[in-house]
C-alpha cells in the first residue's frame, strides 16, 4: 500500500475520465465530440503520469515532464484534427463520422 | 514323362485377357473387329486346353506345379502365385474354354444389334479369364481373387442392360447373395491359414496334411464348412439361391455362360479341389450332401410352376447342381468323380438349353412360355437341338445326362443312402416333367402370340454352336459309363471297379419317362387336364410359382430391417454428421461475413474491433497467470 494507497483517487478518477473518453470516442456521432473525448482520454493519460510521479515507486519529475509534453502534443494533435475536420467539412457539409466511410474505397 | 504343354498352361487365361485389354483399350474404334478378336482369343485358348488335356489323357503325366512368384511376405511366411495343372482342372479347362468358345460365336449373332456390342465382349473376355484364373490357381489365395473377380464380372455382365431396373436389382442381388457365401469361404481361408503347417495355402499342402491326418476333425470340420458356405453362394445352393432365377435379367449368352460352365461350376470345383479337407470331416459331408439333395428337390419343384422360359432353365441349373453337390456329399471318390461328370456333362446340355431358349427368345421376343407355341415348325434346328438337351437333361438313355446322373443315383445307393437316392430319383422326375411341359408348350401346337406365328430360324452364328453343343450333349456321357469307368480312375487316380446297377438304370430312366409322359399328355395331348394339381389344391401352385416366398421371407426378415438400420443410419448421416459439417461451414462463413461488415470505413467500428483485441489479450494473459498459479 503506503505510496500507492494515496495515489488510488486519482488513478480512479483517470480511469473513469478514460472510459467516458473511450466511449464518447467510440459512440459519438459529431466529428468534434469525438476529437473532445480523445482530449478525455489523453488528460486521464496525464492524470496517471502525474499521480505516478508523486506517489509511485520511484518518485521523480520525469512524469510530470512527460505529462506536459503530452499536453503540447495533443494541442497540436487538435489543430491538426480540427483543421482536418474543416476541410472535410466545407467538402461534404457535415461532421457526422457516420458519414465520413471514404476511407472503404 | 514330361510335360510338353502343361508348362504353358498359364497362357491360357492370358488370352482372354488380352482380348479384355485390346477391346476396352480400343473399344468403339474397332466396333466391327471386336468379337472377332474375342473369338480368336478364346479358340486360342480352347487348343491350348485340349492340348494339354489330350497330353494328360494319353500319357501318365504327373501333376505340374509352377508357384514361384512370390508376391506378398507376411512376417516369416510369404504367398505365392502359380499355377498348376491337374487331371481336374485339365477337364475344367476344356469345358470352360469350349462354353466360352461357343457362347462368343454365338454372341456374334445374339448381341448383333446391341450398341455396347465391344463392352459386351470385353466382359465376356473378362469373365473368361477370371474363370480360368481361377481354375488353374495353385495356392487358395489366389483362387479367392479370381473367385471375387468373377463375382464382379457376374455383377457387370447381368447388370449389362443398366437401363433396365430389373436388371440392376438382378447384378446387385447376384453380387451380393454371392457375398454372403464368400465371407465363409474368406473365414474358412483365415481358420486354414492358422492351423496349415507353416501357414501354407498351396492345394498340394492341404492335400497332404489332410490326407496325413495332421489337422483334427473338428477344426477341418469347420475349415470344410465354411468353405462351402462359399460355394453355396456361387453354386446357388439353398438359402443363398436366389440371386440366381433372377440373373436371368442379364443376356441369354451369359446366362449360358454362368450357369453352364463358369460361375456356378465354380462352387462344386472348390468343393472338388478341397475334397480331401472334407474327406476329413464327415459330418461336413453331410451337410454338403443334405444342402445339395434340399436344392435339388426344392428347386426342381419350384421349375414346374415358372412361366418364363430362362427362370425355368434356371432353376433347372439350381436343381442340377444340388445334384452335383449331393453327389459330392457323399464323400467316396467314385461320388467325387460323379459329381464332376454330371458337372461336365452339365455344362454342355444347360448351355446348349440356354442358348436354344435365347434362340427362340430371338425370334418370338417374348420370354413367356405361355406366348409362344408352335416355335418348332418354323425354327427345325432350334427346336431339334433343344430337344436333345432337354432329353439329356431328363436323364433319358443314352443322352449324356443319363450317365451322369446315374452315376449319382448309383453311389448313393451303394453307399447306403436310401433318401438322397430317393430324393434324387423324385428330382430327376420333376425335372422331366418341366422340361417336357417347357418343351410342348414352346415349341409344340400353334402359336399364341402374334410374333410366333412369323419366327424364323436364327443365323448361323447362332445355330453352330446349338449343333456343336447337341454332339456333346448326346456323346458326352460316355467317357464315363458303368462299363467304361476311365474317368474316374483318371480324375482321382484310383482304379474303379465296374459296378453297373440295372435296377438304378432302370428306375432313374422310369422316372425320366413318366415326367416325360405326364407333360406329352398334360401339354401336347392335352388329355390330362394341365390344372391337375393347381384345380383341387391352389395353394400348392401358388405356393410354388411364388418360389416357395423364399425371395419374400428374405425381404421380410433381411432386407427391411437393414433398410430401417440403414435409413435410421441416413438420418444420423443427415443430422449428425453433416450437422456438424454444417456448422462448421456456417460459423466460417459467418466469421467472414461478420469480417467484412466490420470493414465499413468507420473508424469507429475499427477502433472498438481494437479494443475488444485488447481485452481479450488482456483476459487471455490474466488467464494464463492464473492457470500458472494454479
Amino acid at each position: 500500500m503506503g505510496a500507492t494507497g494515496l495515489a488510488t483517487p486519482y488513478l480512479t478518477l483517470a480511469a473513469i475520465l478514460f472510459c467516458i473518453g473511450l466511449y464518447g470516442a467510440l459512440s459519438k456521432k459529431n466529428a468534434v465530440i469525438v476529437l473532445l473525448s480523445i482530449e478525455l482520454m489523453l488528460n486521464s493519460v496525464n492524470l496517471n503520469l502525474v499521480a505516478f510521479s508523486k506517489y509511485g515507486v520511484k518518485p521523480g519529475l520525469t512524469g510530470q515532464m512527460f505529462s506536459l509534453f503530452n499536453i503540447t502534443v495533443a494541442a497540436a494533435e487538435a489543430a491538426v484534427g480540427i483543421a482536418i475536420l474543416i476541410a472535410l467539412y466545407r467538402n461534404k457539409g457535415t461532421t457526422d463520422v457516420n458519414e465520413m466511410d471514404s476511407m472503404k474505397r | 514323362m514330361v510335360s510338353a504343354y502343361s508348362q504353358y498352361a498359364w497362357l491360357i487365361p492370358l488370352f482372354p485377357l488380352l482380348s479384355f485389354l485390346i477391346l476396352t483399350a480400343a473399344g468403339r474404334t474397332l466396333r466391327g473387329a471386336g468379337p472377332y478378336i474375342s473369338i480368336v482369343a478364346a479358340f486360342a485358348s480352347f487348343v491350348l486346353a485340349v492340348l494339354i488335356f489330350w497330353e494328360r489323357v494319353s500319357g501318365g503325366v504327373e501333376d505340374f506345379t509352377w508357384n514361384k512368384l512370390q508376391w506378398l511376405r507376411l512376417g516369416d511366411t510369404s504367398l505365392t502365385m502359380g499355377f498348376e495343372v491337374t487331371n481336374l482342372n485339365a477337364l475344367m479347362l476344356v469345358v470352360v474354354t469350349l462354353v466360352s468358345l461357343l457362347v462368343n460365336i454365338y454372341s456374334t449373332g445374339y448381341m448383333h444389334d446391341d450398341e455396347r456390342i465391344h463392352v459386351f465382349f470385353a466382359y465376356i473376355a473378362l469373365f473368361t479369364f477370371s474363370m480360368l484364373g481361377l481354375v488353374i490357381s495353385e495356392n487358395l489365395v489366389q483362387l479367392f481373387i479370381f473367385w471375387e473377380l468373377v463375382g464382379v464380372c457376374s455383377f457387370l455382365l447381368v447388370g449389362f442392360w443398366y437401363f433396365k431396373p430389373e436388371a440392376r436389382a438382378a447384378a446387385k442381388k447376384a453380387f451380393i447373395v454371392t457375398r454372403v457365401g464368400d465371407v465363409g469361404l474368406f473365414l474358412g481361408m483365415l481358420l486354414l491359414f492358422w492351423v496349415m503347417p507353416e501357414h501354407s495355402l498351396s492345394f498340394s499342402a492341404i492335400t497332404n496334411a489332410f490326407n496325413q491326418g495332421q489337422i483334427p476333425e473338428a477344426t477341418a470340420t469347420w475349415i470344410a464348412i465354411l468353405i462351402f458356405i462359399g460355394a453355396m453362394g456361387k453354386s446357388g445352393q439353398f438359402p443363398l439361391h436366389t440371386w440366381l432365377p433372377d440373373a436371368m435379367e442379364g443376356p441369354t449368352p451369359i446366362s449360358a455362360l454362368i450357369h453352364a460352365a463358369t460361375m456356378v461350376a465354380a462352387g462344386v470345383y472348390l468343393v472338388a479341389r478341397t475334397y480331401p479337407i472334407f474327406m476329413e470331416a464327415p459330418t461336413a459331408l453331410t451337410v454338403v450332401a443334405a444342402v445339395g439333395a434340399f436344392t435339388a428337390i426344392f428347386a426342381a419343384t419350384i421349375g414346374t410352376a415358372q412361366n418364363d422360359i430362362k427362370r425355368i432353365l434356371a432353376y433347372s441349373t439350381v436343381s442340377q447342381l444340388g445334384y452335383m453337390m449331393m453327389a459330392l456329399g457323399i464323400g467316396t471318390s467314385v461320388a467325387l468323380t460323379a459329381g464332376i461328370f454330371h458337372l461336365f456333362t452339365h455344362a454342355f446340355f444347360k448351355a446348349l438349353l440356354f442358348l436354344g431358349a435365347g434362340s427362340v427368345i430371338h425370334a418370338v421376343h417374348t420370354q413367356d412360355i405361355h406366348e409362344m407355341g408352335g416355335v418348332g415348325r418354323h425354327m427345325k434346328v432350334t427346336a431339334w437341338t433343344f430337344a436333345v438337351g432337354a432329353l439329356a437333361l431328363s436323364g433319358i438313355f443314352p443322352l449324356s445326362g443319363f450317365w451322369s446322373k446315374d452315376a449319382i443315383l448309383t453311389e448313393a445307393l451303394v453307399q447306403g443312402h436310401p433318401v438322397l437316392f430317393a430324393v434324387g430319383l423324385i428330382a430327376a422326375f420333376f425335372t422331366a416333367f418341366y422340361m417336357s411341359r417347357l418343351f410342348f408348350l414352346v415349341f409344340t401346337g400353334t402359336s399364341r402370340s402374334p410374333q410366333g406365328g412369323h419366327a424364323h430360324e436364327s443365323p448361323v452364328s447362332m445355330t453352330f454352336p446349338l449343333m456343336v453343343l447337341a454332339v456333346l450333349a448326346v456323346a458326352a456321357g460316355f467317357v464315363f459309363t458303368p462299363f467304361n469307368p476311365w474317368l474316374g480312375g483318371w480324375l482321382t487316380g484310383e482304379a474303379h471297379e465296374e459296378h453297373a446297377n440295372y435296377l438304378v438304370m432302370v428306375l432313374s430312366t422310369l422316372a425320366g419317362l413318366l415326367g416325360i409322359g405326364l407333360g406329352y399328355l398334360m401339354y401336347y395331348k392335352q388329355s390330362v387336364r394341365s390344372d391337375l394339381v393347381s384345380g383341387p389344391a391352389p395353394g400348392l401352385y401358388t405356393l410354388l410359382s411364388r418360389k416357395y416366398y423364399i425371395d419374400e421371407l428374405y425381404q421380410l426378415v433381411i432386407v427391411r430391417p437393414l433398410q430401417g438400420i440403414g435409413s435410421l443410419l441416413h438420418l444420423f448421416d443427415v443430422y449428425v454428421v453433416d450437422g456438424v459439417v454444417r456448422l462448421c461451414s456456417y460459423a466460417v462463413t459467418g466469421a467472414g461475413r461478420l469480417g467484412s461488415r466490420m470493414q465499413n470505413g468507420q473508424v469507429q467500428t475499427y477502433g472498438l474491433a481494437t479494443l475488444l483485441g485488447l481485452l481479450i489479450l488482456m483476459l487471455a494473459l490474466a488467464g494464463r497467470r492464473f492457470i500458472d498459479a494454479g
